[in-house]
Protein backbone atom coordinates (compact mmCIF):
# COMPACT_ATOMS: atom_id res chain seq x y z
CA UNK A 1 0.00 0.00 0.00
CA UNK A 2 1.52 3.35 -1.08
CA UNK A 3 2.24 5.61 1.22
CA UNK A 4 0.82 9.30 1.49
CA UNK A 5 2.96 11.97 1.71
CA UNK A 6 2.24 12.83 5.46
CA UNK A 7 2.81 9.40 6.45
CA UNK A 8 6.06 9.60 4.27
CA UNK A 9 7.35 12.77 5.73
CA UNK A 10 6.35 10.91 9.20
CA UNK A 11 8.61 7.64 8.20
CA UNK A 12 11.72 10.04 7.24
CA UNK A 13 11.32 11.64 10.39
CA UNK A 14 11.17 8.54 12.46
CA UNK A 15 14.15 6.87 10.59
CA UNK A 16 16.15 9.94 11.01
CA UNK A 17 15.27 9.99 14.75
CA UNK A 18 16.52 6.23 15.13
CA UNK A 19 19.20 6.66 13.28
CA UNK A 20 20.53 9.47 15.17
CA UNK A 21 19.44 7.50 18.72
CA UNK A 22 21.59 4.71 17.49
CA UNK A 23 24.38 6.84 16.83
CA UNK A 24 23.88 8.46 20.30
CA UNK A 25 23.88 5.46 21.79
CA UNK A 26 27.44 3.87 20.09
CA UNK A 27 28.68 7.99 20.93
CA UNK A 28 27.76 7.06 25.28
CA UNK A 29 29.43 3.80 24.76
CA UNK A 30 33.11 4.85 23.02
CA UNK A 31 32.98 7.73 25.55
CA UNK A 32 32.35 5.73 29.01
CA UNK A 33 34.90 3.11 27.42
CA UNK A 34 37.56 5.49 26.69
CA UNK A 35 36.69 7.07 30.59
CA UNK A 36 37.26 3.70 32.11
CA UNK A 37 40.44 2.89 30.47
CA UNK A 38 41.95 6.50 31.46
CA UNK A 39 40.68 5.52 34.83
CA UNK A 40 43.15 1.91 34.45
CA UNK A 41 39.97 -0.21 33.83
CA UNK A 42 41.41 -2.40 30.90
CA UNK A 43 39.07 -4.96 30.14
CA UNK A 44 41.27 -8.24 30.24
CA UNK A 45 40.47 -11.98 29.46
CA UNK A 46 40.52 -14.44 32.07
CA UNK A 47 40.64 -17.69 30.15
CA UNK A 48 43.31 -18.94 27.81
CA UNK A 49 41.87 -19.22 24.12
CA UNK A 50 43.60 -21.16 21.72
CA UNK A 51 44.99 -24.21 23.42
CA UNK B 1 -4.70 -9.91 34.48
CA UNK B 2 -6.14 -7.36 31.69
CA UNK B 3 -9.04 -5.94 33.06
CA UNK B 4 -12.52 -6.36 31.44
CA UNK B 5 -12.48 -3.48 29.00
CA UNK B 6 -12.00 -4.41 25.29
CA UNK B 7 -9.26 -2.40 23.72
CA UNK B 8 -9.95 -2.59 20.14
CA UNK B 9 -7.11 -4.61 18.46
CA UNK B 10 -8.98 -4.01 15.31
CA UNK B 11 -9.70 -0.60 15.56
CA UNK B 12 -5.91 -0.20 16.52
CA UNK B 13 -4.09 -1.99 13.78
CA UNK B 14 -6.16 0.02 11.47
CA UNK B 15 -5.46 3.05 12.93
CA UNK B 16 -1.35 1.54 13.39
CA UNK B 17 -1.28 1.27 9.58
CA UNK B 18 -0.48 5.32 9.83
CA UNK B 19 2.83 6.09 10.10
CA UNK B 20 3.93 6.80 14.00
CA UNK B 21 6.78 9.67 14.14
CA UNK B 22 9.48 10.25 16.11
CA UNK B 23 7.30 12.54 18.33
CA UNK B 24 4.80 9.63 18.90
CA UNK B 25 8.06 7.24 20.11
CA UNK B 26 8.82 10.01 22.43
CA UNK B 27 5.29 10.40 23.78
CA UNK B 28 6.07 6.75 24.81
CA UNK B 29 8.32 8.04 27.08
CA UNK B 30 6.32 10.31 29.41
CA UNK B 31 8.78 12.69 28.77
CA UNK B 32 7.31 14.68 31.80
CA UNK B 33 7.94 12.07 34.53
CA UNK B 34 10.65 11.57 32.81
CA UNK B 35 11.85 14.79 33.71
CA UNK B 36 11.75 14.57 37.48
CA UNK B 37 13.15 10.97 37.52
CA UNK B 38 16.48 12.84 35.80
CA UNK B 39 16.77 15.45 38.22
CA UNK B 40 16.04 13.58 41.49
CA UNK B 41 18.36 11.38 40.09
CA UNK B 42 20.71 14.64 39.23
CA UNK B 43 20.62 15.49 42.82
CA UNK B 44 21.19 11.92 44.05
CA UNK B 45 24.95 12.22 42.02
CA UNK B 46 25.51 15.45 43.40
CA UNK B 47 25.28 15.08 47.25
CA UNK B 48 26.65 11.25 47.23
CA UNK B 49 29.98 11.71 48.99
CA UNK B 50 33.17 10.71 45.83
CA UNK B 51 33.75 11.61 43.10
CA UNK B 52 32.82 10.51 39.50
CA UNK B 53 34.12 11.31 36.46
CA UNK B 54 31.66 13.96 34.88
CA UNK B 55 30.92 12.02 31.77
CA UNK B 56 29.94 8.73 33.60
CA UNK B 57 27.26 10.77 35.95
CA UNK B 58 26.18 12.08 32.19
CA UNK B 59 26.07 8.38 31.32
CA UNK B 60 24.45 7.50 34.46
CA UNK B 61 21.66 10.28 34.21
CA UNK B 62 20.90 9.30 30.55
CA UNK B 63 20.76 5.32 31.98
CA UNK B 64 18.51 6.46 34.33
CA UNK B 65 16.57 8.49 32.07
CA UNK B 66 16.33 5.83 29.09
CA UNK B 67 15.10 3.00 32.10
CA UNK B 68 12.18 5.36 33.65
CA UNK B 69 11.55 5.90 29.61
CA UNK B 70 11.14 2.65 29.10
CA UNK B 71 8.98 1.90 32.08
CA UNK B 72 6.55 4.36 30.64
CA UNK B 73 6.75 2.50 27.47
CA UNK B 74 5.65 -0.86 28.98
CA UNK B 75 2.94 0.39 31.22
CA UNK B 76 1.87 2.39 28.14
CA UNK B 77 1.55 -0.93 26.15
CA UNK B 78 -0.07 -2.77 29.20
CA UNK B 79 -2.10 -0.46 30.08
CA UNK B 80 -3.65 0.17 26.48
CA UNK B 81 -7.08 -0.67 27.23
CA UNK B 82 -7.66 1.59 30.22
CA UNK B 83 -6.02 4.46 28.90
CA UNK B 84 -8.63 3.93 25.89
CA UNK B 85 -11.47 4.81 28.24
CA UNK B 86 -9.58 7.68 30.51
CA UNK B 87 -10.06 11.42 29.44
CA UNK B 88 -6.83 11.78 30.58
CA UNK B 89 -4.75 9.13 28.51
CA UNK B 90 -6.90 8.79 25.65
CA UNK B 91 -4.48 11.01 23.80
CA UNK B 92 -1.52 9.18 24.36
CA UNK B 93 -0.06 6.68 21.28
CA UNK B 94 -1.63 3.52 21.45
CA UNK B 95 -4.78 4.36 22.19
CA UNK B 96 -5.11 7.42 19.41
CA UNK B 97 -3.79 3.81 16.47
CA UNK B 98 -0.12 5.23 16.15
CA UNK B 99 1.65 2.69 18.04
CA UNK B 100 0.16 -1.01 18.44
CA UNK B 101 0.92 -2.04 22.09
CA UNK B 102 3.62 -4.94 20.51
CA UNK B 103 5.09 -2.27 18.95
CA UNK B 104 5.32 -0.61 22.38
CA UNK B 105 6.42 -3.35 24.21
CA UNK B 106 9.26 -4.41 21.99
CA UNK B 107 10.78 0.06 22.03
CA UNK B 108 10.51 -0.54 26.33
CA UNK B 109 12.23 -3.85 26.40
CA UNK B 110 14.68 -2.94 24.10
CA UNK B 111 15.62 0.48 26.14
CA UNK B 112 15.73 -1.04 29.08
CA UNK B 113 17.74 -3.63 28.13
CA UNK B 114 20.41 -1.00 26.54
CA UNK B 115 19.94 0.75 29.61
CA UNK B 116 20.52 -1.66 32.38
CA UNK B 117 23.42 -2.90 30.56
CA UNK B 118 25.03 0.21 29.97
CA UNK B 119 24.74 1.31 33.63
CA UNK B 120 26.66 -2.10 34.32
CA UNK B 121 29.10 -1.98 31.85
CA UNK B 122 30.43 1.99 32.25
CA UNK B 123 28.90 2.72 35.60
CA UNK B 124 28.83 -0.09 38.50
CA UNK B 125 26.48 -2.81 39.01
CA UNK B 126 24.73 -1.75 42.56
CA UNK B 127 23.56 1.51 40.21
CA UNK B 128 23.07 -0.98 37.09
CA UNK B 129 21.13 -3.81 39.96
CA UNK B 130 18.82 -0.85 41.35
CA UNK B 131 17.86 0.70 37.91
CA UNK B 132 16.98 -2.64 36.71
CA UNK B 133 14.97 -3.91 40.04
CA UNK B 134 13.34 0.18 39.50
CA UNK B 135 11.83 -1.02 35.62
CA UNK B 136 10.81 -4.39 36.90
CA UNK B 137 9.07 -3.05 40.35
CA UNK B 138 7.24 -0.47 37.51
CA UNK B 139 6.30 -2.41 35.40
CA UNK B 140 5.52 -5.85 36.76
CA UNK B 141 4.61 -4.97 40.15
CA UNK B 142 2.82 -1.60 40.16
CA UNK B 143 1.84 -1.89 36.62
CA UNK B 144 0.61 -5.83 36.12
CA UNK B 145 -0.18 -6.48 39.42
CA UNK B 146 -1.31 -3.78 42.40
CA UNK B 147 -3.12 -0.98 39.75
CA UNK B 148 -6.00 -3.09 39.39
CA UNK B 149 -5.86 -5.04 42.35
CA UNK B 150 -5.76 -2.79 45.09
CA UNK B 151 -6.93 0.71 46.55
CA UNK B 152 -3.04 0.94 47.78
CA UNK B 153 -1.79 0.86 44.26
CA UNK B 154 0.00 4.09 44.32
CA UNK B 155 1.08 3.67 47.90
CA UNK B 156 3.07 0.82 47.39
CA UNK B 157 3.80 1.30 43.27
CA UNK B 158 5.33 4.64 44.19
CA UNK B 159 8.76 3.34 45.13
CA UNK B 160 9.07 2.85 41.83
CA UNK B 161 9.61 6.98 41.55
CA UNK B 162 11.30 7.32 44.72
CA UNK B 163 14.15 5.23 43.56
CA UNK B 164 16.53 7.37 41.08
CA UNK B 165 17.92 9.66 43.41
CA UNK B 166 19.45 6.07 44.96
CA UNK B 167 20.55 5.02 41.71
CA UNK B 168 22.03 8.19 41.44
CA UNK B 169 24.12 7.81 45.32
CA UNK B 170 24.70 4.07 43.76
CA UNK B 171 26.69 5.67 40.58
CA UNK B 172 28.90 7.45 42.39
CA UNK B 173 29.52 5.46 45.51
CA UNK B 174 28.88 1.79 44.60
CA UNK B 175 26.70 1.28 47.16
CA UNK B 176 22.85 1.40 48.53
CA UNK B 177 24.06 3.31 51.87
CA UNK B 178 21.32 4.90 54.52
CA UNK B 179 21.75 8.52 53.83
CA UNK B 180 19.93 8.08 50.30
CA UNK B 181 16.78 6.50 51.56
CA UNK B 182 16.08 9.27 53.11
CA UNK B 183 15.35 11.12 49.61
CA UNK B 184 13.91 7.78 48.73
CA UNK B 185 11.41 8.26 51.66
CA UNK B 186 10.69 12.08 51.22
CA UNK B 187 9.78 10.72 46.91
CA UNK B 188 7.82 7.86 49.01
CA UNK B 189 5.76 9.48 50.89
CA UNK B 190 5.19 12.88 48.74
CA UNK B 191 3.59 10.56 46.35
CA UNK B 192 0.16 9.52 47.95
CA UNK B 193 -1.12 13.51 48.60
CA UNK B 194 0.40 14.40 44.83
CA UNK B 195 -1.34 11.14 43.15
CA UNK B 196 -4.67 11.14 45.45
CA UNK B 197 -5.30 14.87 44.67
CA UNK B 198 -4.92 14.05 41.16
CA UNK B 199 -7.40 11.39 41.34
CA UNK B 200 -9.89 13.21 43.57
CA UNK B 201 -10.68 15.69 40.07
CA UNK B 202 -10.40 12.51 37.76
CA UNK B 203 -12.34 9.91 39.98
CA UNK B 204 -14.66 9.44 37.03
CA UNK B 205 -11.93 8.42 34.45
CA UNK B 206 -10.98 5.91 36.99
CA UNK B 207 -13.90 4.39 37.60
CA UNK B 208 -14.99 4.21 34.04
CA UNK B 209 -11.72 2.47 33.49
CA UNK B 210 -12.20 -0.06 37.05
CA UNK B 211 -8.84 1.42 38.34
CA UNK B 212 -9.48 1.02 42.14
CA UNK B 213 -8.26 4.32 43.49
CA UNK B 214 -8.92 5.90 46.68
CA UNK B 215 -11.99 8.15 45.75
CA UNK B 216 -13.52 5.25 44.11
CA UNK B 217 -13.54 2.95 46.08
CA UNK B 218 -13.13 4.82 49.61
CA UNK B 219 -15.07 8.10 48.48
CA UNK B 220 -13.29 11.41 48.97
CA UNK B 221 -14.07 12.34 52.53
CA UNK B 222 -11.47 9.33 53.24
CA UNK B 223 -9.09 10.48 50.38
CA UNK B 224 -8.89 14.04 51.57
CA UNK B 225 -8.32 12.88 55.46
CA UNK B 226 -5.88 10.45 54.25
CA UNK B 227 -4.01 12.87 51.72
CA UNK B 228 -3.95 15.04 55.34
CA UNK B 229 -2.01 12.07 56.98
CA UNK B 230 0.26 11.49 54.23
CA UNK B 231 1.38 14.69 54.16
CA UNK B 232 2.08 15.00 58.00
CA UNK B 233 4.05 11.70 57.34
CA UNK B 234 5.69 13.49 53.96
CA UNK B 235 6.38 16.75 55.98
CA UNK B 236 8.54 14.75 58.52
CA UNK B 237 10.37 12.93 56.23
CA UNK B 238 11.42 15.56 54.59
CA UNK B 239 13.96 16.83 57.66
CA UNK B 240 15.22 13.22 57.54
CA UNK B 241 18.24 13.85 55.16
CA UNK B 242 19.56 16.60 57.24
CA UNK B 243 20.06 14.39 60.14
CA UNK B 244 22.54 12.37 57.41
CA UNK B 245 24.46 15.89 56.60
CA UNK B 246 22.61 16.09 53.23
CA UNK B 247 21.13 19.92 52.62
CA UNK B 248 21.41 23.13 54.75
CA UNK B 249 20.09 25.99 56.50
CA UNK B 250 18.18 26.97 52.84
CA UNK B 251 16.94 23.25 52.60
CA UNK B 252 16.13 23.68 56.24
CA UNK B 253 14.25 26.45 55.44
CA UNK B 254 12.68 25.16 52.16
CA UNK B 255 11.52 21.90 54.09
CA UNK B 256 9.52 24.01 56.69
CA UNK B 257 8.12 26.57 54.84
CA UNK B 258 6.96 24.82 52.18
CA UNK B 259 5.92 21.78 53.91
CA UNK B 260 3.53 24.31 55.91
CA UNK B 261 2.47 25.62 52.40
CA UNK B 262 1.49 21.99 51.64
CA UNK B 263 0.10 21.50 54.91
CA UNK B 264 -2.07 24.14 54.89
CA UNK B 265 -3.46 23.61 50.97
CA UNK B 266 -3.98 19.76 52.35
CA UNK B 267 -5.90 21.08 55.09
CA UNK B 268 -7.86 23.36 52.88
CA UNK B 269 -8.42 20.24 50.64
CA UNK B 270 -10.10 18.81 53.54
CA UNK B 271 -12.55 21.42 54.33
CA UNK B 272 -13.16 21.84 50.80
CA UNK B 273 -17.57 20.46 49.95
CA UNK B 274 -17.51 17.48 48.37
CA UNK B 275 -17.78 17.62 44.87
CA UNK B 276 -15.29 20.38 44.53
CA UNK B 277 -12.36 19.97 43.39
CA UNK B 278 -10.40 23.65 43.55
CA UNK B 279 -7.94 22.92 46.48
CA UNK B 280 -6.93 19.51 44.79
CA UNK B 281 -6.03 21.29 41.53
CA UNK B 282 -3.89 23.55 43.82
CA UNK B 283 -2.25 20.06 45.87
CA UNK B 284 -1.50 18.49 42.71
CA UNK B 285 0.46 21.41 41.20
CA UNK B 286 1.68 22.93 43.94
CA UNK B 287 3.47 18.88 45.12
CA UNK B 288 5.13 19.04 41.82
CA UNK B 289 6.81 22.55 42.91
CA UNK B 290 7.42 21.58 45.94
CA UNK B 291 9.44 18.28 45.28
CA UNK B 292 11.36 20.03 42.28
CA UNK B 293 12.04 22.78 45.11
CA UNK B 294 13.55 20.58 48.09
CA UNK B 295 15.57 18.67 46.00
CA UNK B 296 17.06 21.47 44.16
CA UNK B 297 18.21 23.04 47.84
CA UNK B 298 19.68 19.89 48.53
CA UNK B 299 23.24 20.14 47.13
CA UNK B 300 23.10 23.47 48.92
CA UNK B 301 25.51 23.66 52.25
CA UNK B 302 26.49 24.48 54.43
CA UNK B 303 25.42 20.67 56.15
CA UNK B 304 24.25 21.14 59.54
CA UNK B 305 25.05 17.98 60.62
CA UNK B 306 27.85 15.76 60.44
CA UNK B 307 27.57 13.01 57.81
CA UNK B 308 27.68 9.49 59.01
Amino acid sequence: MALTPEDEKRRHGRNRAIALALAAFVILIFVGSVVKMTNGVIPQMDVEIGR
Amino acid sequence: MMSDITYSSDEGSLAASRQASAGDYFALLKPRVMSLVLFTGLIGVIVAPGTIHPAMAVIALICIAVGAGASGAMNMWFDADIDAVMERTQQRPIPKGRITPQEALTFGLFLSAASVFTMGLLVNLAAAGLLAFTIFFYVVVYTMWLKRLTVQNIVIGGAAGAFPPVIGWAAVTGGLELPAWTMFLLIFLWTPPHFWALALFRSGDYARADVPMLPVVHGEKSTRRQIVGYSFLMFAASFAPLYFGIGGVAYLAGAALLGAVFLFVAFMLLREREGTYRWAGRLFGFSIFYLFVLFALLPFGPALMQAG
